[in-house]
């Protein structure tokens, strides 16, 4: 996770409303740092599915965006961290269509697809925290 | 033993009267609300805490006794929440009883430091406990207001159309979450029963986000109308919104898209074996829908 932090902003992850404006938020960071429209929505659409993971599975928790410079390269890092179950194994987590709950299985290995970095740190019984990074 | 209450209730009128007093003097907002309400709300308050007999029981408000006069309070908070008070102006109704009761307490215990202090300290508490208890029954009246508004909106907002004869569309506009998303699903089944519809488009060019959540969603919509005999065309994806939904990995294969509802509406008008065609005469066209 290299770069220099150049700004921060945290956004609570506790309700559905907060799943809205989690969206609203980095729509306006992806926005001001100029992302190209494709990857505004992909950056948009992996942090609406990482919220609702930490609303749903992790019990709530909360997002901290922050801008890295890398170089000449600007990045957007989005830290969902939780204090929930954790998740027991990370890999059949990271598989498509694999869930607990109703849903289609499709958010974590999908916005890893969106993000150009993805780490998942975990612990059952503690938490958990998953950091991405989408350069531009 | 504190005494404040028999000191009440042996001084109501003068209690009374001091406190609507006090009550014209800080309010402000005479044009919401007329003196008579205030003094009967006052009146009905006042009584129902001398009805209250056990002195002991002024040092603790979740006792049972006091039970109906906070209901009052609340009652009170939610209804002055609707008519537009700030939080501060109902709080006031409670809070300007603080002054009468000091001064009762003064005149009966003046010279006595000891009961002096005590009463105060009960008077003091009493009254804070009431005025919290004000201050969040009138939250919780402002948050009724805001969830009807709420509701109000979620109905407003999914207009569900009859675009020709057995074709309804429904053009989605805003964000998506999972309360509305819902509603505006359940509302098109509904259409398409009412009208008999054989197509359903559903457009979402004004949807900003589709996340798993909405695509699951969409895709039991479409399963349920399908069931119901309707077919549903998908209108409106945006190649940005294209990308991501293939990069999440969701597979609508299944279903059939258009990138423009007109696409879709001409798609729906030829499996009902229909066809819009431009004529060659002045007369305005009969077909809505306008030539390639
Ligand atoms: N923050 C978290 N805390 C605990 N478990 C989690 C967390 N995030 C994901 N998981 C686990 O990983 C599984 C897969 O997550 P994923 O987001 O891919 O699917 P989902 O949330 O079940 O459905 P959807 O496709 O709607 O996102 C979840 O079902 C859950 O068991
Ligand atoms: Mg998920």
């Amino acid at each position: 996770m290299a770069g220099t932090v150049l700004k921060t902003e945290a956004v609570p992850v506790r309700s559905d409303a907060d799943v809205v404006m989690v969206r609203q938020r980095v729509r306006a960071w992806v926005n001001e740092m100029q992302f190209s429209l494709v990857d505004q929505t992909k950056i948009v659409t992996a942090a609406s599915e990482l919220a609702r993971n930490t609303l749903e599975h992790g019990k709530g928790g909360k997002l901290d965006i922050s801008m890295l410079q890398n170089g000449y390269r600007k990045g957007i890092q989005l830290v969902f961290s939780d204090d929930g179950p954790g998740i027991p194994d990370v890999r059949l987590a990271l598989t498509d269509g694999y869930t607990t709950g109703s849903g289609m299985g499709l958010g974590l290995s999908g916005s890893k697809r969106l993000m150009n970095e993805f780490y998942i740190q975990t612990e059952v019984n503690r938490g958990t925290t998953v950091s991405c990074i989408r350069w531009k | 033993m504190s005494q404040l209450l028999e000191a009440i209730r042996s001084n109501r009128d003068a209690v009374l009267n001091e406190w609507l007093k006090n009550m014209r003097e800080g309010i402000s907002r005479r044009d919401l609300i007329d003196d008579a309400e205030v003094s009967e709300q006052a009146t009905r308050m006042l009584d129902a805490i001398i009805a209250v007999t056990d002195e002991s029981r002024i040092a603790n408000l979740a006792g049972s006794e006091w039970q109906p006069i906070k209901e009052m309070l609340a009652d009170l908070s939610v209804s002055r929440a609707v008519q537009g008070f700030t939080p501060s102006e109902t709080a006031l109704f409670v809070l300007s009883l603080k002054p009468v009761l000091f001064q009762l307490i003064r005149e009966r215990w003046g010279n006595k430091a000891g009961e002096l202090f005590a009463e105060i300290t009960i008077a003091d508490n009493f009254i804070d406990r009431l005025a919290l208890h004000t201050t969040d029954s009138y939250i919780a009246g402002r948050d009724q207001v805001i969830g009807r508004q709420q509701e109000e909106m979620l109905e407003l907002s999914t207009p569900v159309v009859t675009l020709w004869d057995g074709i309804v569309a429904l053009p989605l506009i805003g964000t998506l979450d999972s309360a509305r998303t819902q509603v505006v699903m359940e509302s098109l089944l509904q259409a398409i029963v009412r009208t008999n519809s054989r197509f359903a488009i559903i457009d979402i060019t004004g949807v900003p986000t589709v996340d798993t959540l909405v695509a699951q969603h969409l895709l039991k919509t479409i399963t349920a109308a399908k069931l119901m005999g309707a077919e549903c065309i998908l209108s409106g994806i945006r190649p940005q919104i294209a990308q991501t939904i293939v990069h999440l990995g969701i597979n609508l294969e299944e279903v059939v898209t258009k990138a423009k509802l007109a696409d879709a509406f001409r798609l729906a008008l030829e499996r009902s074996n229909r066809r819009v065609t431009r004529t060659n005469s002045a007369t305005p066209a009969a077909a809505p829908a306008q030539e390639r």
